[in-house]
């Protein structure tokens, strides 16, 4: 049986300045703290980094649960590590516009939905799709990720903006409950792009919560496919308020 | 301006049928669902990833893996649907998710909406607005009339679009207005407010719906 268990260090080591990597998770919830950490331990610089948001900076949220460290894609913010953010919102992690603003990060801003299935469509084999998300505004005409202009498709009527796909060289992928073979699932609010990122990328690592041997559980509770998994690292804990 | 807002999310509430699955915005809209009728359940989709979005968690309720799209700690109902952000938003553009109730910078008479950039301030991205008002079939606005005197409901909107032609209905604490294919009709008018006051508060010409009656907050 091939063994994918690695330690974090192993697992990203891969991971070379300028790369292109996705990361899970919705402001921090249901990001892999883990290989975050172990990232900004070996110091890679110029990445472009998609996901949803910029995750949290330290004191985020505000209020009673706030996080004393940077959570998610914050701590590679705030190590200076990223060069381009591909991302639905940009307006919580502080460290976002201060980079904008000094000139050293750039981004591009892409819906959410539009988001998910531009990774779907890497994952899956499609072309690109169409979708009614950003017809008639900036979305239409502004350039997308890689320079390109956008093509408009009508179908029976309806103007759709047709999308193409969103590869990475890493997707890094916070779990629940994962088996040694790499089939997981997610808790509750902390799926968002934990499973269309599994296979948009060269490699996939994901961090489970919990591990557990290989016909231990029900696989009716996998939500994704092990064969999608190159590494799995240990370690990764519930976040502690 | 508290009791406006209140006046405005109050009568919004009363947009609801018994099982409907709909979305609200962050700030004003989220004041929605405190005053939807005990009678009646409506599901409030969390874009970031469920069905049943209830109250904000406390320190007895709290579980760190359920957060709203404001990155606030909430609670579930117990007829929850968690989801992945694929089939989130896949809800939204198939039209399954009824109404969204949001704010807005600008909204043109024809139904086009602007709230996603406010020029000269920091950058902060649509997230899933623009997949809400290109897929629901309803968009609802809510909204205080004017911005410190500035018109809001416009002939045509300034600022960058959040998507073309998708608002149907607009609630404020003057007016309920239907957005037609002839311009904004006036449903509802409140006591406090002469028709030539909201006309005047406007940007664009209103039309007076032949049924046009006081509008009611409770």
């Amino acid at each position: 049986m091939i063994n994918k268990m690695k330690t974090a260090q192993e697992a990203v080591a891969g991971i070379q300045d300028g790369m292109t990597i996705m990361v899970g998770g919705f402001l921090a919830t249901g990001s892999p703290e883990i290989l975050m950490d172990a990232l900004v331990e070996k110091g890679v610089k110029h990445l472009t980094v998609i996901g949803n948001d910029g995750g949290l900076d330290a004191g985020q949220p505000a209020g009673e649960f706030a996080a004393k460290t940077a959570r998610g894609i914050g701590k590679l913010l705030e190590h200076h590590m990223v060069d381009h953010i591909i991302a639905s919102h940009l307006g919580v992690n502080p460290k976002l516009n201060e980079q904008f603003a000094e000139g050293t990060l750039r981004y591009t801003l892409v819906p959410q939905g539009t988001l998910a299935e531009k990774i779907r469509a890497a994952a899956y084999g499609l072309g690109g799709v169409l979708t009614p998300t950003g017809v008639g505004t900036p979305m239409e005409t502004e350039l997308d990720e890689l320079g390109r202009e956008k093509k408009v498709v009508e179908i029976n009527g309806k103007k759709y903006l047709f999308e193409l796909p969103l590869f990475a060289d890493y997707s890094l992928i916070r779990a629940s409950v994962a088996d040694k073979f790499g089939n997981y699932y997610c808790s509750k609010a902390t799926k968002n792009f934990n499973y269309v990122m599994a296979g948009a990328s060269d490699h996939t690592i994901i961090a489970p919560e919990k591990l557990v041997e290989i016909g231990e559980i029900d696989p009716d509770y996998f939500a994704v496919a092990g064969v999608l998994v190159e590494s799995i690292v240990e370690g990764e804990k519930k976040w502690q308020i | 301006m508290a009791d406006l807002k209140v006046r405005i999310a109050k009568r919004c509430a009363k947009e609801f049928k018994d099982g409907e699955f709909a979305n609200l915005g962050i700030g004003l809209p989220t004041m929605v669902a405190d005053y939807i009728p005990e009678d009646i359940t409506v599901t409030f989709h969390s874009e970031n990833g469920f069905a049943g979005i209830d109250a904000v968690a406390d320190a007895s309720n709290l579980d760190v893996d359920i957060i709203n799209s404001g990155g606030t700690y909430v609670t579930a109902v117990p007829r929850v649907k968690y989801f992945d952000t694929a089939e989130s938003f896949g809800l939204v553009r198939g039209g399954h998710v009824k109404a969204t109730v949001l704010g807005a910078m600008e909204v043109a008479e024809n139904g086009d909406l602007a709230n996603w950039i406010v020029p000269g301030k920091k950058v902060a991205g649509m997230g899933g607005a623009m997949d809400l008002c290109a897929g629901c079939p309803e968009v609802i606005i809510t909204m205080l009339h004017t911005q410190k005197g500035n018109h809001k409901i416009l002939k045509k909107c300034t600022l960058p679009l959040t998507a073309e032609r998708c608002v149907t209905k607009i609630i404020t604490e003057m007016a309920v207005m239907e957005v037609r294919e002839d311009g904004i009709w006036v449903t509802e008018l409140h006591p406090d407010y002469t028709w030539d006051e909201l006309q005047a508060a406007t940007g664009c010409e209103l039309h007076k719906d032949p049924n046009m009656k006081a509008m009611e907050e409770e």
